[in-house]
């Protein structure tokens, strides 16, 4: 049972991360229908900024995560209007095709600039346990899973009480009434692209902090799987986001702890096919008819 | 059947019959040194590759990105028979086995996930690349993360001309049929494709096969020309690089495949030195191709067909006549 119990704790602690960067999915295709392939690169780029922020500028935890957040928030503003913006009009998969190419370039940018070799990202939340009940709590494991909870509180108050949240809202139902209500779309989506960034740069740190090792193509593995997430709570919907975060985090330490370590990337990658056949529209979605 | 002999045919038949000794001429007398003859092979199996991958993507308008775990069956499969029996004979029974397994697979796969749309028949077929990949790094007859080596290096420039020439041919025909037409009338308009009497499942399906099982040979002749497979080799980076060959080249072109798998073949060697650069003009060639001309730069036309009438059926060898 306390073993039982302390699978559910590292899985809460990697589902919240996965949440994060599901997040960051699930805004953006809410509001352009886009699967940002090269949302998993932005994770990785927050990480690289975390670490630099932390070992070059010498700053703090909380000071690390907000500069990464925001740093992270401009680049992804700039891939937006770079690659994104003239793509809005085409189709479906030249914007995907796209958004590949934009993964592939952050890729090997990163290589080219970082090198291809393995970091230690800087371990600065002391090491430090806690035993519950025989229950071993990691300090580590606090911080993420705190964080992440008050990251998506002030998410969850920017998209349901500000006039911001409400432009994103309605960006996301109706384009054309939106633009005829006033709102601006075009800067509405590249907020969401900078808020989504800037969720995926936090989640880059915690990732750093709890794996240690980050490289060039970190980003891939977790954003496959943070995709799952946003799937399979409902992508497009933000609650769905964090529920399926942390199931996909639950799913994949208990698979881990009682089944095969090898196999619990395979069973991820098997629940989103099971869910695209059964139910493709998540668990919190609604079944669209589509219009002809 | 009757127009089988007529000009258009013939004159291709004598174009390749040149094609091949010409580059067998100079591999023999060693002008092709080893390295280029490399580059050659390189090109014949991402022509291979890229025909297929065409097939999905830009005729039935199916975005895969799990064209690399196909290719990782066949290679596999060669690789193993090729370990008890290092011979041609062994070779043409690995690729068969690959082609047996691929159809199993890929049909199970298709199956439920080509009723799903555009994007997330994308993320699908990626997860399902990944699956065969971690599938394979766990098996014992794959060897693992060490993937197997010394494989009997069987590649000759008979057996490549062979093979290309036969899915170029097979492709062609394919595009040219009427399943080639209910494909591409899925890729227009589904909706519409199905209210025309088109069993879309049933094409997309096919479709899906046919690319996945050229996938999976041209992994076999992969398999036997550079000695070893990995499991990392068929990662997602891949099937990627074979998305950028057909993006290029033009989404539903499919000598647009060929010739753009030739340009990025010589690239490649030109800029073997930087191998870092070369990614990340890929990546800025794949992003500025979409955003200025997004259905490729041939789109989907045949090269032979408009610029140079004469060679018209050189891409198309032995049409059925009209």
């Amino acid at each position: 049972m306390t073993q039982f119990i302390q699978q559910l704790i590292n899985g809460l602690s990697i589902g919240s991360v996965y949440a994060l960067i599901a997040l960051g999915y699930t805004m953006v295709y809410g509001i352009i229908k886009l699967i940002n392939f090269a949302h998993g690169d932005i994770f990785m780029f927050g990480a690289y900024v975390g670490m630099v922020a932390i070992t070059t500028f010498k700053l703090n935890f909380f000071a690390a995560l907000i500069v990464a957040m925001a740093v992270t928030a401009l680049f992804g503003v700039i891939i937006e209007r770079v690659a994104y913006k003239p793509l809005r009009k085409s189709s479906k998969t030249a914007a995907l095709i796209t958004a590949i190419g934009v993964s592939f370039l952050i890729q090997n940018g990163t290589q080219l600039i970082m090198g291809a070799n393995i970091y230690a990202f800087p371990q600065i939340i002391a090491n430090q346990y806690f035993d519950v009940y025989g229950v071993r709590i990691n300090l580590l494991q606090l911080v993420i899973f705190f964080t992440s909870i008050i990251l998506m509180f002030i998410l969850q108050f920017i998209v349901k009480k500000t006039k911001l949240g409400r432009a994103m809202r309605s960006v996301a139902v109706d384009k054309d009434a939106s633009v005829l209500m006033g709102v601006n779309v075009d800067n509405t989506i590249t907020i969401t692209f900078a808020i989504g960034s800037a969720l995926a740069a936090a989640a880059g740190i915690m990732v750093g902090l709890y794996y240690i090792k980050i490289y060039p193509f970190m980003g891939f593995a977790p954003g496959l799987k943070a995709f799952v997430a946003a799937v399979f709570g409902g992508i497009g919907i933000i609650p769905g986001a964090m529920i399926g975060g942390f199931a996909i985090g639950l799913i994949e330490t208990l698979v881990a702890g009682y089944g095969s370590t090898l196999y619990k990337d395979a069973v991820v990658y098997g629940i989103l096919i099971l869910i695209l056949i059964v139910k493709p529209s998540g668990l919190l979605g609604k079944n669209v008819k589509e219009k002809v | 059947m009757k127009n089988l002999l007529n000009k258009k045919n013939l004159v291709s038949l004598v174009l390749l019959v040149i094609i091949f000794f010409v580059f067998d001429y100079l591999i023999k007398a060693r002008i092709l040194t080893p390295y280029y003859r490399t580059v050659l092979y390189w090109m014949g199996i991402y022509i291979i590759l890229s025909l297929g991958l065409n097939i999905i993507i830009g005729i039935t308008g199916q975005l895969s990105l799990g064209h690399a775990g196909f290719m990782s069956i066949g290679a596999y499969s060669a690789a193993v028979v090729l370990a008890s029996n290092p011979t041609i004979t062994g070779l043409f029974i690995g690729m068969g086995v690959g082609i047996v397994l691929t159809m199993i697979v890929s049909f199970i796969v298709a199956m439920p996930t080509l009723r799903l749309k555009g994007d997330y028949l994308a993320i699908a077929t990626l997860g399902v690349g990944e699956i065969i990949r971690i599938v394979i790094l766990n098996m014992t007859i794959t060897n693992g993360a060490s993937g197997i080596s010394n494989i009997k290096m069987l590649m000759s420039w008979p057996l490549l001309f062979g093979f290309v020439v036969l899915t170029i041919f097979l492709t062609n025909n394919f595009k040219q049929s009427a399943i080639g037409r209910a494909c591409i009338a899925i890729k227009e308009d589904e909706i519409a494709a199905e209210a025309m009497g088109i069993n879309t499942t049933k094409y997309k399906v096919m479709a899906f096969m046919f690319g996945a099982v050229l996938a999976s040979v041209a992994g076999s002749l992969f398999a036997t020309t550079y000695y070893v497979v990995k499991p990392e080799t068929f990662g997602v980076n891949t099937s990627i690089n074979i998305l950028i060959i057909v993006v290029f080249g033009g989404m539903g072109s499919l000598s647009g495949s060929i010739i753009s798998t030739i340009f990025i073949g010589f690239v490649n060697m030109a800029l073997q030195p930087y191998a870092e650069m070369r990614l990340i003009s890929y990546a800025l060639v794949l992003i500025i191709v979409m955003i200025f001309r997004p259905q490729g730069l041939m789109g989907a036309k045949e090269v032979a067909l408009n610029v140079l009438p004469d060679f018209k059926s050189f891409f198309r060898k032995k049409e059925k006549s009209s």
